[in-house]
């Protein structure tokens, strides 16, 4: 390798010895063609016109005035796919077409990067497999469909709880058998190097955009910007706009799950340690002896016990918070902005937004938050259906 | 304590090749796990491989994951995996190999994880995540612990990288035979071969192949191009799985095919 992938001591490549020459190739192909003007061009184009890019920043008045102060969303929940992984397989499946790769596979956890995957697998006609674990299968069913009506193998993956780790796990040794022609299109800003880094610049156009659109709209910048942590990527996408302003406020909510002080959650940052899983030093959830934790969430994509590894640098040096929400807090806001916005928020997404009803009352009527509305929640609504029934009126 | 060295030259005065054995310890349960490690070592195992269970193991394929999982679940723990090695080595003094993954050791804390595995019998932990880029986490404190060192090497490995992991290797160099995780297969790599002679060509260092050999034909055909030693893990992992319950069994069937696998090296 090239570069070390480290953040602070965070990150590095911990893989099996087979895999160092594709990460190697990866990593070569990645700094040939990032800023290559064809490469770059044909990404404007699609992340224009097949993505949807530009995305709104919307002011969300009814929700800002049940809350107390001023909150704006970054509406990637808009882009085509229905979330901002698209940003990600776009580049990434780019790259696979300049590497002359013609096998995809990815990972997933709620079902939206694999279906950004498959949706970029038929767009430049690549065969692609999916990995992704039973429970979430079974949670995710509607994603699973439209994968499958995207030309995709949607892989079931039995091991440990079935969920995004797991999938990781298969997905990871599949490709140690098949490194020749196959390109692993990782999903979040985690994983071995030289992934954090890929992820991440293909999600900065979040944040480069948000930052110039708030400019824009209220002529300063936010005083904070929230999004949800699982892996991490929507989150380093848009934090990464705003890094070098230090008056603006980071903070990554995390999945509390069904109980933070019990243990039923998935908040790495909030209550992990140091560890190394899949490829990277992290923090990590974990017993005393370092075998991995079951986590639990209501939702699938945050349902993973790592962590990418910038994250855990951000925490360190104190330029981001995390927090976490618990899932029946979730639960209500999911209810709370379809009510007053009629946008129905991904349940990753909306664990941000509980972080801003928790901030009820309690900060100044005049601050400026954005969250990053990284999905939408059409997906969600049969597992929002199952706790919170809808009452006949 | 008996050396890799000492285990390797007697071999090769013989003209033959070591047998290696992999065992995820305390698969399914610690005693049965003691009673078939000593069953392979009667049947003519040199050296043994045991691997501490993990909860995630990436390079590992269903057959070994299930292991680990059934140790974990009998309870399995690095303590108990110190006791498991200090039982085989009174049994037999024979080389012990660990195949590790990072975050065990590293939440041990590297240095301690050392002294007392090699305290306990062990002459060499190989970490099956840690690459050679960032062996000097370790290397330290496994040459002041007293252990020899072993790297991994793929078919897909370069030779200048071949190069490096033999300069850096005090044990021997664990040949993966096959692109992939570790699982049984029924034909053996046609790259397997030429590695071996790729490798020969290189260093001086014992040469062992691991990775789907699950035959006598496998483990021949693998000792006349050139292998120190032949690892079988997946093959012998699933007859316990196979025999779940029946500990005798188990342990007819491994002693059964080691021996036809010693006979043929």
């Amino acid at each position: 390798m090239k570069h070390r992938g480290r953040f602070g001591d965070y990150g590095g490549f911990y893989v099996p010895e087979v895999l160092i020459p594709v990460l190697e190739e990866l990593e070569d192909a990645f700094y040939r063609f990032y800023e290559d003007p064809q490469f770059v061009a044909e990404l404007a184009d699609l992340s224009k016109n097949y993505a949807g890019r530009p995305s709104p920043l919307y002011y969300a008045k009814r929700f800002s005035e049940h809350v107390g102060f001023n909150v704006y969303l970054k509406r990637e929940d808009l882009l085509h796919g229905g979330a901002h992984k698209v940003n990600n397989t776009l580049g990434q499946g780019l790259l696979a077409k300049y590497m002359g790769k013609t096998k995809l596979i990815a990972e997933t956890g709620a079902g939206q990067h694999g279906l950004a995957t498959a949706m970029i697998g038929a767009l430049f006609g690549m065969e692609t497999k999916i990995f992704m674990g039973f429970t979430d299968i079974e949670r995710q069913s509607v994603n699973v469909h439209k994968m499958k009506l995207c030309g995709a193998q949607v892989i079931g993956v039995e091991g440990g709880t079935g969920t995004l780790k797991d999938a990781i796990n298969d997905a990871l040794r599949y490709w140690t058998a098949h490194v020749t022609d196959t390109f692993y299109l990782f999903g979040s800003a985690c994983g071995p190097h030289p992934y954090p880094t890929i992820v991440k610049h293909f999600q900065s156009c979040i944040g480069k955009e948000t930052r110039q659109q708030c400019i824009e709209r209220i002529g300063r910048l936010p005083d904070m910007v929230v999004a949800c942590v699982g892996g991490g990527s929507n989150a380093i996408g848009i934090f990464s706009g705003f890094y070098d302003d230090k008056n603006v406020r980071l903070i990554g909510v995390e999945a509390g799950g069904r109980s933070l002080s019990e243990g039923k959650h998935a908040a790495t940052l909030v209550a992990g340690r140091v560890g190394i899983l899949h490829g990277a030093k992290a923090y990590l959830l974990q017993d005393a002896e370092g075998q991995v934790d079951e986590t639990e969430s209501v939702s699938a994509g945050l349902d993973y016990p790592a962590v990418g590894p910038e994250h855990c640098l951000l925490k360190d040096t104190g330029r981001a918070e995390y927090v976490a929400a618990e899932d029946e807090d979730v639960l209500d806001v999911f209810e709370l902005l379809s009510k007053t916005e009629g946008i129905l928020p991904a349940l990753e997404s909306a664990h941000a937004l509980a972080y801003l009803v928790s901030l009820k009352g309690k900060i100044d009527p005049q601050q400026v938050a954005i969250v990053n509305l990284s999905g939408r929640g059409d997906k969600d609504v049969s597992i929002v259906e199952k706790h919170r029934p809808l009452m006949n009126d | 304590m008996k050396t890799y060295k000492q285990v390797f030259s007697e071999l090769k005065e013989q003209n033959s090749t070591a047998l290696i054995p992999f065992f995820v310890i305390g698969d399914p349960d610690f005693d049965t796990s003691l009673a078939v490690i000593k069953a392979s070592i009667d049947a003519g195992a040199d050296v043994l491989e045991l691997g501490i269970p993990f909860s995630d193991p990436i390079a590992d394929g269903p057959t070994i994951q299930k292991a680990d999982i059934r140790a974990l679940r009998a309870g399995m723990n690095i303590a108990k995996a110190l006791e498991l090695i200090r039982q085989v080595k009174q049994y037999k003094d024979i080389p012990i190999g660990l195949l590790m993954y990072y975050n065990l050791v590293y939440q041990y804390g590297v240095e301690k994880f050392f002294n007392d595995f090699h305290e306990a019998g062990v002459n060499s932990v190989l970490i099956a995540d840690l690459s050679i880029d960032d062996a000097e986490e370790v290397t330290g404190p496994a040459a002041s612990a007293g252990l020899d060192t072993v790297f991994m090497v793929t078919p897909v490995t370069a030779p200048e990288r071949m190069k490096l992991a033999a300069s850096k290797t005090t044990g021997f160099i664990y040949t993966v035979s096959v692109l992939g995780v570790t699982g049984s297969r029924d034909k053996l790599s046609d790259m397997v071969e030429g590695l071996i002679g790729k490798l020969k060509g290189l260093t001086d260092v014992p040469v062992c192949v691991g990775f789907g050999i699950s035959t006598p034909e496998h483990a021949a055909a693998v000792a006349k191009a050139g292998a120190d030693g032949v690892i079988i893990g997946s093959k012998i992992v699933g007859l316990i799985e196979k025999n779940l319950g029946d500990t005798e069994k188990i342990i007819a069937e491994i002693s059964s095919l080691l021996s036809d696998i010693k006979k043929a090296l």
